[in-house]
């Protein structure tokens, strides 16, 4: 109870400061606009084709956008030492970084929320048939992206090539989420009726959200302190 | 007395270079200790140990009992500990909640007041002088009325308000049984507050004992003596 409490100050806390500069969230959603416009021209891409890639499209701009937000996360403890301040407050590293990544999730739900607008109305597509779904589908496929930018924001935050080493370590972490979001998106946003092997993704999302989230609670005292 | 701190055969290295040897060191509850000697000696490393904050090769360290990392001390580093892009009332009322404090919005509000900072409490904090942002530190560190106090140099570049403020809230803190250890080189005012002593010279603690009176009229001796 005291870990949900602590973390729900953090990502408030976060939240709050996000708000005031405005640092991440610009920088993801200027990012996702323009990939989202500049791939609309050059490719001008067909109905079926929108299909075939928007899943992917949409994802990588998602992924991209992240490293953006995972960034900021930890770096901003850095300034004035308030990273010391809090590991000596009665806060507990599980704490810390279950606040980390709700944080993230927020701001990256935002920035999806604007991504998908963008791509409805540039790629003219529907993508509220599904809204359930896909809303599932993209709550899911952020958290899992949210909990290991967290985790490997606070790893990097004190390396001098931080905004170079984060994606190089997460992006390969990533690739079964990101394939599992990427054909779960494919077929919400083709209109399809799942088959039984659909569910496999839906699976793998699940499973690497509940893996990872309960390895970072049980690594978080050696990831943030040691 | 109960044994607040408790360091045994503390070593710490950087890579091969050992920052602390052996360090073994007691503070009572209610002591106030000041840890003394140069640049580099090992002060803020032993700090940071107690902080929970760094960890140890060998030896143990336990505050009252636990692990420091389960103890939470109130520790004040080098920098001040709270966010720029909040105000001040928003950063006591965010160490306030973490601290689990009974009334924060109280609490915030009487600290503000305390250190002069409650016309000042809707401003976010980059926008503070020094001396605001040195003030709304020591009500961070002190809001919470830890049991023990870790102050890294708390002393430095501080202004005679502040250096006044801290002083009463460390005889303050004493008086209601709190542990305070500070590192300093700020001689003259240590010897004033602290009720003992304890020099570490290269990772090694060469002295600890009771401040004594010769002390206070020689702040300098100790490190003439151990030189």
């Amino acid at each position: 109870m005291k870990t949900v409490k602590h973390a729900l100050l953090i990502a408030r806390k976060d939240l709050a400061v996000e708000l005031r500069t405005k640092e991440s969230l610009n920088a993801a959603g200027a990012f996702s606009i323009v990939i989202l416009l500049l791939f609309s021209f050059a490719f001008d891409p067909d109905p079926e084709q929108v299909k075939e890639i928007g899943g992917g499209l949409l994802w990588l701009v998602f992924a991209f956008a992240g490293a953006l937000v995972f960034n900021r996360s930890f770096a901003r403890e850095l300034p004035n030492d308030c990273l010391d301040t809090l590991l000596a407050s009665p806060l507990s590293p599980a704490s810390l970084l279950t606040g980390k990544a709700l944080a993230n999730f927020v701001m990256l739900l935002a920035m999806e929320l604007v991504s998908i607008v963008i791509f409805g109305i540039f790629f003219n597509v529907n993508w509220t048939r599904h809204i359930g779904e896909l809303s599932l589908v993209f709550a899911l496929g952020t958290w899992g992206i949210s909990m290991l930018g967290a985790v490997f924001g606070a790893l990097t935050v004190n390396l001098r090539l931080r905004e170079l080493m984060l994606p190089i370590i997460i992006y390969p972490l990533l690739i079964p989420l990101l394939i599992a979001a990427i054909e779960l998106t494919k077929l919400l946003l083709a209109n399809q009726p799942p088959s039984p092997s659909d569910f496999l993704w839906a699976k793998i999302l699940i499973v690497f959200d509940v893996v990872f989230t309960a390895l970072a609670m049980m690594l978080a005292d050696t990831i943030l302190v040691n | 007395m109960t044994r607040a701190i408790d360091l045994a055969g503390v070593w710490k290295f950087y890579g091969d270079y050992a920052a602390l040897r052996d360090v073994t060191l007691t503070v009572e509850q209610g002591d106030c200790c000041a840890l003394l000697g140069r640049n580099g000696a090992g002060k803020t490393t032993l700090l940071r140990i107690l902080a929970g904050l760094s960890s140890f090769e060998r030896g143990r360290t336990h505050l009252f009992g636990s692990s420091p990392r389960q103890a939470h001390a109130a520790f004040l580093g080098h920098g001040i500990g709270v966010y720029e892009d909040l105000s001040a009332r928003e950063n006591l009322l965010f160490f306030g909640r973490l601290a689990e404090v009974p009334d924060p919005d109280r609490t915030a509000a009487e600290w503000l007041e305390r250190v002069g900072l409650a016309n000042a409490s809707d401003m976010l904090v980059r926008q503070f002088s020094r001396g605001m942002r040195q003030r709304l530190a020591l009500a961070r560190t002190f809001l919470h009325l830890p049991k023990i106090l870790l102050l890294d140099e708390p002393f430095t570049s501080l202004d005679d308000r502040a250096i006044t403020m801290l002083s009463e809230l460390i005889v303050e803190s004493r008086r209601r049984g709190a542990t305070i250890v500070l590192s300093t080189h700020q001689l003259r005012e240590a010897m004033v507050i602290a009720s003992h002593v304890a020099l570490i010279e290269n990772g090694r603690l060469r002295h600890a004992g009771e401040r004594t009176e010769t002390m206070l009229d020689d702040p300098g001796l100790l490190y003439r003596l151990h030189s």
